[in-house]
């Protein structure tokens, strides 16, 4: 990859540093700090499994789950983890198509986050359903009904979407991650040897490899690149497709797409600023890095304010009492709170980023980005229950109040995630050797090409 | 690692070296060279000068089959039990373009993961030295010779500034 002599983003390492540096940070012994953390992810993972457990045994109800309001705090928190994910799938392929070189540094983090969020996001479709024993009828399986599902609608749709990202985002990771693991496997001993020579596939970066892997990843990054764009646009068809006040907008797939980007950003700023401290890698993920992250941010917070603008002008602007009802109840309805939260949160707040002295101060980034996984999960939580609350017959309206079960598996489902991106930010490279070795001219004899050392 | 093919293994530190080496062992007949680089290299690339990978035609053929199989499964499935949803008819293909689109990626990259190890393994590297300097800051350039070839070869590598030299009987 060309790099141009004076981009910051340039790492100023040589290719022996950057392995050292990276691998100290698998080989370096863990801090009674990272076993806290692992510690409190595990007793939170606990939670989910003991508060699913229950839910099975008692039943949707223990979720506060009562007519009209039949989708709730599972369905949103499921739109919010899959959110998560799509940040780290723009910068891992849609920034490598565009070769972006910032995004080097921490395009593996990121990645690792979206197959993780997209597994923690798996669970609550099914934690939805009622009988979670029975999900696979989901699937088009051959079965004693001779019935198949129903292809005509979004949540079939949703299925085959969310289960493919899984699929090829788990793969996309892995494959970037087999040339690092080869080099992590050279310079270990112990278990670490045998578990790095299982994983590397044999990989020894030899020509006949390279040959068909710098091809391969460049065409998987071209397949997860529209992948990434129609999932939140087939979870977004999950509510468009319903003919309720305030779900069936055209806008829908393309907001959802930009709110899913800006979340995902937000929780890759939350866990970043803290972990390139953790590990020590502050040379080698930047200000320069972080104030890229922040212009994504502001760019996607900018394009949720016009989306917010346009759903309140539709609705006035549409005649329809059904949707001027719903908006109105947004903000001055009972969950004004909620409303306010998320507008607040995600408009707004993402404005302050068009100050660089705030794109560059890693705290005030660090609580904004807090603003923006609150403030993103309310927008589903609004996009959700306020539409199933008003809908077209007044006496038909409701409210919910979620239950501690709904609290417990929301609570859960962080320590699940957090569970997972701790167990692989210790034992695997956290930030991607044979990449960022790409990006570094390598030393030459000659001094032709302007590298020389 | 002890090796089973005879011949030279050559570590440079330099990039421009290293393909130089590499322009010369092939200009004097020297095939089947394995060259060993922690990170993609245009350099060493276009030295080596192996055709464009055809994993590009496992990915075209896969997605098409996988678009094909996704409309295909969708049309199927609807007909094989007809139930009218929501007025539409029971061939709706604007529904099926989601899965027909999901199962295009889905199947274009698991075969471009494939690909890359089959292909990958139809060269064989078994017998071939190997050292991990190669996944740290050294590029290795393996040549296959007969001993009576390797002072040759030798002198050739570290003429062109290969820092370290080993025979592999």
């Amino acid at each position: 990859m060309a790099v141009i002599a004076h981009d910051p983003s340039t790492p100023t390492q040589t290719h022996g540093e950057v392995t050292r540096d990276v691998l100290a940070t698998i080989t370096s012994k863990p801090t009674k700090g990272y076993y806290y953390l692992l510690g409190t992810m595990a007793i939170l993972t606990l939670l989910l499994l003991g508060s699913v457990t229950l839910l099975m045994k008692e039943g949707l109800g223990l979720a506060g789950y009562a007519p009209p309001i039949m989708w709730s705090v599972y369905i949103t928190t499921f739109v919010f983890w899959v959110g998560i994910g799509h940040a780290g799938t723009l910068i891992s392929a849609i920034l490598f198509l565009f070769r972006s070189p910032w995004r080097t540094a921490v395009y593996r983090a990121t990645e690792a986050m979206t197959v993780f969020a997209v597994m923690t996001a798996a669970l609550f479709p099914i934690i939805h359903i009622g009988r979670q024993w029975i999900f696979y009828w989901l699937l088009p399986y051959p079965n004693a009904r001779y019935l198949w599902p129903n292809f005509k609608s979004p949540l079939l749709w949703d299925v085959f979407a969310i289960s493919t990202y899984l699929t090829v985002s788990s793969t996309f990771l892995m494959v970037g991650l087999v040339p690092d693991i080869a080099a992590v496997r050279d310079h270990v001993s112990g278990w670490r040897k045998k578990l790095y020579s299982a994983l590397s596939l044999g990989w020894t970066g030899a020509d006949s490899q390279w040959r068909h892997y710098s091809r391969a990843y460049l065409y998987l990054a071209a397949l997860a690149t529209p992948l990434v764009l129609s999932v939140h646009s087939v979870v977004s068809w999950d509510f468009a497709v319903s003919i309720v006040p305030g779900w069936h907008g055209t806008i829908f797939a393309p907001y959802f797409v930009a709110g899913a980007i800006y979340s995902g950003i937000g929780m890759v700023l939350t866990l970043m600023i803290p972990l390139r401290k953790v590990l020590k890698v502050e040379h080698m993920i930047t200000d320069y890095h972080f104030d890229n992250l922040s212009k994504l941010t502001l760019f996607t917070g900018s394009i949720l304010l016009y989306a917010y603008a346009m759903e309140y002008f539709v609705a006035w602007y549409s005649g329809s009492t059904f949707e001027q009802t719903t908006f109105w109840r947004r903000a001055f309805g009972p969950n004004w709170w909620a409303g306010w939260t998320m507008i607040i949160c995600n408009a707004f707040v993402s404005q302050l980023l068009w100050f660089k002295k705030i794109r560059v101060n890693l705290t005030s980034l660090f609580v904004i980005s807090i603003f923006i996984n609150l403030g993103m999960w309310f927008e589903r939580y609004v996009i959700v229950v306020s539409s199933l609350a008003n809908d077209y017959v007044p006496y038909a309206w409701g409210q919910i109040n979620p239950t501690w079960a709904d609290w417990c598996i929301l609570l859960g489902s962080f320590g699940w995630f957090g569970l997972w991106f701790t167990l692989f930010y210790k034992n695997f490279p956290i930030v991607a050797i044979q990449e960022i070795k790409e990006m570094i001219p390598m030393p030459r004899r000659k001094s032709s090409h302007g590298g020389a050392h | 690692m002890s090796a089973s093919v005879p011949g030279v293994l050559a570590h440079f530190a330099h990039v421009d070296a290293a393909a130089d080496a590499i322009r010369e062992l092939k200009a004097t007949g020297h095939k089947d060279l394995t060259v060993y680089c922690a990170a993609h290299n245009h350099e060493l690339e276009e030295a080596i000068g192996d055709p464009v990978s055809p994993v590009r035609l496992w990915t075209l053929f896969a997605g098409l089959t996988g678009c094909a199989a996704g409309f295909s499964l969708a049309v199927w499935m609807s007909s094989d039990w007809p139930l009218l949803v929501g007025g539409k008819p029971i061939t709706a293909i604007p529904s099926f373009v989601v899965i027909g689109f999901e199962l295009t990626i889905l199947f274009g990259s698991l075969a471009t993961v494939l690909a890359v190890i089959v292909l990958s393994a139809m060269k064989s590297l078994k017998g071939r030295p190997y050292h991990p300097k190669f996944s740290d800051d050294h590029i290795g350039v393996f040549v296959p010779c007969r001993a009576d070839q390797a002072a040759a070869v030798e002198q050739l590598l570290t003429g062109h500034g290969s820092v370290e030299v080993t025979r592999d009987a």
